[in-house]
């Protein structure tokens, strides 16, 4: 033990040492502070104001007004979507605005743009009126000139589809003319011309021939120019009608109906000239309108992609000030002595920076009074804050998807990030298929900055993500792959020559009775000659199975010193006495002996019996070992180790929660009599300070906001452990009962796991043969069965089938399956013997987070 | 077949069932109404609600604010939200959500209606008609001129015909003859939808028919009160109740012959579950009467949640949602014209 005390601290293996921090600001520098504090990024702020709701606090004013800005800022985007402009956010050229004059910029703007729009509305709006008119007028004249060419009514429908645009220019003659005020008169016809959506052309019909009892005709063509609608902005197709009717009710109706329909009338002259008249003056008038309207369009684009090069660093600013105020209102304002009280966690190693950071605040707001920071006690347990880079990070969040680790726990993803890829690697294990793997990971880091700026698909995502885990994980089934002497399944004498030779040199009956050995080892992993052996499934199987389970017990009894670490750290003896020693002593009694008698089997190259060996050791102990002794004294050995084995039962299971027990009665009795003194005291002096001791948080925290009653600490160093006296203090109930069958539900958990968890690892040695196998098939069955035909384009088939089933088979779901089979066994297996993980995340208040968001 | 549902409600049923469980646990609750009641302006509304789910509807929203903007754009949450779920939905649950939109579809008519018969602007009557009752000939209601002719035009391709086809007077139309046709269909539609969810059988069918006799002696109560006093004769006065719920038959005699408001009063306190309603209320108070009734009706709605396997939770949560534009619409009211002493008033809380 002295060993492990003696190592250097291990600082990647803790979180940060956090302190509880105060901060005492002077409202004319607070808001400077605080955005200083953001770009820091370190300072985690606490809700004092937790029971006023939103718009009750003290900058809810501020917060509206960015609300307000954030509104207008969502409103230019949108036009600058709207309007189709690709703008790219140029580096800020302009000197940095403050944010008054932001807020008076941003009104100019949306004003201009309003105006611009609502003259554009205008014009738009006539310029539709006229198109349609245009449109009405063409088609409108052809049922008129129809109508009028052929007298008799009944012909009117067939006589529509015949007509053409091209013919009306033509085919009106001056006798038609002289015909047409005629028509009308005598027929006491009048008519309604006009244009309407096409969708609601069908009821509309169907509403006239109601309204009017059937009396009136009705005729209708396609427009067939889209015209845009003025209120979604979208083309909408329309359809010119007729309507013939007669009497005035009928008229009135007509009027009504169209006007609840939404339908355009317009009156189109019964008089040809006079019609052509009019279409020249809409056509000229329309061509007029184009060009204003396009100025007006180009104007308003022109002004857009002004705003737009500045939109990106308007919204970040209008962001962190919303964000500095959202911050403010966590804050207590004391009234009286005009300053914000403010409380949260910060990184002990970034106080300098902090204090930093508070002055140039102070000097640069010109306050006369600077602002205070102080070290406090803390009552509820701090954040964990792992610092990460981006190559850590993906680890720790594997370990933080399983919980966020407790305050100053031992972080299992500093070892998580050779063991997981390793574990990986020997469910993977295939060179082929690892090399595969690694230039997709090595992609994934040389695009690094390309890839890291945009935004990717969520499967893209998650391995863009985790790219330097796939690169881990690459590597090591490189490694594990030469060791298995796999490549795409197929084994190479990379190495040297095999070991085994035939027996003779027609190699007839290699496969009837093997081959024999005749040189050195093989140097480095499997013997290339095992492939396609009878033997081969037997040997490799072996092999795995015992590996697996050395992997696993070395895993684990790292997560049982993991557990003696943290106990030492947090000076609980306890823990170390009662529930560490009986744990190693179990496992290691146990499964530690297996992994033994599998190295001693493996160097001796005895035929000994594990199972047997294992077996009867329960069973029957004093029996003599026979053929499956493999070294001296084992028998006793054996005997020794059952017996640590039963003890260490009991040994975990009665004496924590009893010396917990009688831990607590005696801190009871000691508080009960010092109280007791306390009192007698007090009763004879004057009653101050008596709140102190007690904890009650009521009182403590009125005390706080009053700002008295708190002591200033100066030392980094002793303020940890004030704060974890106090953290524990507020635990001090005691119920034995809980504790008990807490520790007894432990103890049970240890021990069967430590049979299941053993038995858990040997998926490392299923997965492994799975991966083999199935890669084996893809290659017998499709690889080398096309190349059985002397035909090229079945080759290519069998080839092209190969790469697609390795690549999405063995390279996606393989990996994936491995991966979380990985997974599995680090959260199960190896955290569960020591990680608590029930922490929280540290959440400083940052821009950087912000930015972030808003890509 | 009542009691196994649950073999075979999923198939069609749970996806949506799920979706209005969602929705529901959306709605506002105590804690936001306490938040809202102390609001000082519509701006502090609008920051409360933008952290609630009405955030999307509300944030783009320029500054000054009316109630109605509120009103409006809370609605068309639930509109979204019934349109989503139409969209979804298979016989004979579409069947179902549409009957939910009748009545707001007999409102809009009248609405349009009496607008026109006042010569008010069609387009701004169009505005203020609820979005869940719209069809698409609706503007065309204006040029009607009597009841046969407000059928034979636009009302025959809705809905409604069916409701209607049964009463058409030849009568020129005033407040009093409309008043009297919105009771008519409405009747008419609370008696559809009533056998349409006998027809459903199962939990629907129980849960509903519960919730529709509520709404209907709730009608017939209202009615009553309404028309004391008018030249409405008694027969015709009956004719208007529904003829289903717990008043029914005898109940709506007694009302029928009615003439104050305690006498009212005392017909229903024959009825236990109205009784405890009235208790609460002093005598001659008839305006918490309203209260009262939409508080029943609220707790009655949340108790349809608890049963599984039925479509009683859509009608249920949009009758919930509408509740709650209403007491959003109270509030801002009351906070708009400074009348904060009385905006508990009318707010009914939902849990």
């Amino acid at each position: 033990m002295r060993f492990f005390d003696e190592l250097p601290p291990m600082e990647f293996l803790r979180s940060e040492k956090m302190s509880f921090m105060q901060l005492i600001i002077p409202v004319e520098s607070a808001q400077r502070a605080i955005s200083y504090l953001g770009e820091l990024g370190l300072v985690q702020f606490k809700d004092l104001n937790d029971d006023k709701s939103p718009f009750q606090r003290t900058f809810v004013n501020q917060v509206k007004r960015c609300g307000e800005m954030s509104r207008k800022l969502r409103f230019l985007k949108d036009q600058i979507n709207k309007s189709n402009l690709t703008i790219l956010a140029r580096p800020a050229l302009e000197p940095d605005t403050n944010l008054e004059e932001l807020e008076v910029l941003l009104g100019e703007h949306e004003a201009e743009l309003l105006e611009m729009h609502t003259n554009s509305e205008k014009l738009q709006q006539t310029y539709n009126e006229l198109l349609e008119f245009k449109l009405v007028l063409l088609k409108a004249g052809v049922f008129l000139v129809s109508d009028q060419n052929h007298a008799a009514p009944s012909e009117r429908e067939l006589d529509e589809h015949v007509y053409t645009p091209e013919e009306d220019g033509g085919t009106l003659s001056l006798l038609e003319q002289e015909i047409q005020p005629d028509f009308s008169n005598k027929a006491g016809l009048r008519f309604i011309s006009g244009i309407i959506c096409k969708s609601k052309a069908l009821i509309f019909e169907r509403m006239l021939f109601r309204a009017t009892r059937g009396n009136m005709f009705f005729h209708q063509a396609q427009a067939g120019e889209l015209v845009m609608d003025p209120v979604s902005g979208e083309m909408v197709e329309n359809t010119v009608f007729v309507v013939f009717f007669s009497g005035d009710q009928a008229k009135i109706k007509i009027h009504k109906i169209c006007d609840s329909f939404g339908a355009n009338c317009y009156p189109v002259p019964e008089d040809m000239t006079k019609q052509r008249q009019i279409i020249r003056e809409v056509l000229s008038r329309l061509t007029e309108l184009e060009t204003t309207l396009n100025a007006g369009i180009h104007h308003r684009n022109k002004a857009l992609s002004s705003i737009g090069c500045q939109l990106w660093r308007w919204t970040m600013m209008v962001k962190k000030e919303k964000a500095v105020y959202d911050t403010l209102n966590k804050l207590n304002f004391d009234v009286t002595k005009k300053c914000l009280v403010g409380e949260g966690w910060c990184p002990a190693f970034a106080k300098p920076q902090i204090k930093d950071a508070l002055e140039r605040a102070t000097i640069d707001s010109n306050s006369q009074l600077g602002i205070i920071f102080h070290v406090m006690n803390a009552t509820e347990s701090p954040p964990t804050y792992f610092r990460t880079n981006r190559f850590t990070q993906a680890f720790q969040e594997i370990v933080d998807a399983y919980g966020v680790a407790r305050y100053q726990e031992a972080n299992p993803s500093v070892y998580s990030v050779v063991t997981f890829p390793f574990l990986f690697a020997v469910m993977f294990g295939d060179w082929g298929h690892g090399i595969c793997l690694l230039f997709a990971a090595l992609v994934l880091i040389l695009y690094e900055r390309k890839l890291g700026s945009q935004k990717l698909g969520s499967f893209m995502e998650l391995a863009f993500g985790g790219r330097y885990v796939i690169l881990l994980m690459a590597l090591f089934s490189i490694y594990c792959g030469l060791i298995y002497n796999e490549f795409f399944s197929i084994p190479y004498h990379i190495f040297g020559q095999s070991a085994y030779r035939c027996r003779d040199p027609s190699c007839s009956d290699a496969h009837t009775t093997g081959l024999i050995k005749f040189r050195e080892p093989y140097k480095f992993g499997v013997d290339p000659s095992w492939r396609g052996n009878r033997s081969e499934l037997p040997f490799l199987n072996s092999l795995k199975m015992k590996m697996s389970i050395l992997l696993g017990i070395a895993q684990m009894n790292l997560g049982i010193m993991l557990s003696y670490f943290d106990a030492k750290y947090h000076g609980n003896s306890l823990d170390i006495r009662y529930q560490f020693v009986p744990q190693i002593i179990f496992l290691n009694s146990l499964f530690g002996y297996l992994a033994l008698l599998i190295v001693v089997k493996w160097c001796t190259g005895s035929q000994a019996d594990l199972y047997h060996v294992m077996i009867y050791m329960f069973l029957s102990p004093t029996e003599s070992l026979g053929d499956n002794q493999l070294f001296w004294g084992q028998k006793t050995l054996q005997i020794l180790l059952l017996l640590m084995a039963i003890i260490a039962v009991p040994w975990m299971l009665f004496p924590k929660p009893f010396i917990l027990r009688k831990l607590n009665m005696e801190v009871m009795s000691s508080q009960d009599r010092e109280r007791g003194n306390k009192q007698r005291k007090e009763k004879g002096k004057e009653k101050v300070g008596g709140n102190e001791q007690r904890n009650d948080k009521g009182k403590e925290k009125v005390g706080r906001f009053q700002g008295r009653t708190y002591g200033i600490l100066h030392t980094s160093e002793t303020d940890l452990d004030v704060e974890l006296d106090s953290t524990r203090e507020h635990h001090n109930e005691f119920n034995f009962s809980e504790v008990f069958v807490h520790q007894m539900i432990h103890s049970i958990e240890f021990i069967l796991g430590a049979v299941s968890n053993t038995a858990s690892y040997l998926r490392l040695w299923a997965l492994s043969l799975a991966h083999s196998e199935l890669s084996t098939v893809l290659y017998e069955k499709i690889l080398l069965l096309s190349f059985g035909y002397n035909n090229i384009i079945i080759r290519l088939v069998g080839v092209a089938i190969f790469a697609f089933a390795t690549a999405f088979i063995l390279l996606m779901m393989e990996t994936l399956s491995a991966f979380l089979h990985a997974l599995r066994l680090h959260w199960v297996e190896f955290m569960g013997k020591f990680y608590h993980g029930d922490g929280y995340k540290f959440t400083p208040f940052s821009f950087a987070a912000l930015a972030d968001d808003e890509e | 077949m009542y009691g196994f549902e649950a073999l075979t409600f999923n198939i069609h049923g749970g996806y949506l069932e799920a979706i209005v469980r969602g929705y529901r646990s959306g709605l506002l609750t105590a804690a936001d109404y306490n938040n809202l009641c102390q609001c000082e302006t519509l701006e502090d509304i609008k920051m409360h609600l933008t952290a609630t789910e009405y955030g999307p509807f509300l944030q783009n929203e320029a500054s000054p604010l009316h109630t109605t903007t509120i009103v409006e754009k809370c609605t068309l949450k639930l509109v979204d939200e019934y349109k989503h779920m139409m969209c979804q939905a298979t016989e004979p649950l579409s069947t179902f959500l549409e009957y939910i939109t009748y009545g707001h579809m007999i409102d809009n008519v009248v609405l349009i209606v009496t607008g026109t018969l006042h010569e008010r602007d069609v387009q701004g009557l169009l505005e203020k008609c609820h979005p869940l009752g719209m069809f698409e000939s609706i503007a065309t209601l204006a040029v009607a001129q009597n009841m046969r002719e407000l059928y034979r035009l636009v009302l025959v391709d809705t809905p409604l015909a069916p409701y209607f086809s049964g009463y058409i007077t030849s009568e020129d139309l005033d407040d009093m003859n409309i008043e009297i046709m919105r009771n008519t269909l409405y009747k008419a539609y609370l008696e559809d939808f009533y056998q349409f969810c006998k027809k459903l059988g199962g939990a629907t069918s129980e849960i509903m028919c519960d919730l529709l006799a509520f709404e209907a002696d709730r009608r017939a109560v209202n009615i009553t009160i309404n028309s004391i006093g008018t030249e409405l004769t008694r027969d015709d006065r009956r004719k208007l109740y529904s003829n289903f719920g717990l008043l029914y038959p005898y109940g709506h005699e007694e009302l029928a012959v009615c003439e104050d408001f305690d006498q009212v009063r005392a017909v229903l306190e024959k009825y236990p579950p109205y009784q405890s309603i009235f208790s609460k209320l002093s005598y001659g108070e008839s305006q918490m009467l309203d209260k009262a009734f939409y508080e029943e009706e609220v707790k009655r709605l949340c108790l349809a949640f608890e049963q599984q396997f039925h479509y009683a939770v859509f009608f249920a949560y949009i009758r919930l949602r509408e509740q709650e534009v209403r007491n959003l619409m109270w509030i801002s009211e009351c906070v708009a014209q400074n009348q904060k002493s009385r905006v508990h008033d009318s707010v009914v809380f939902i849990f």
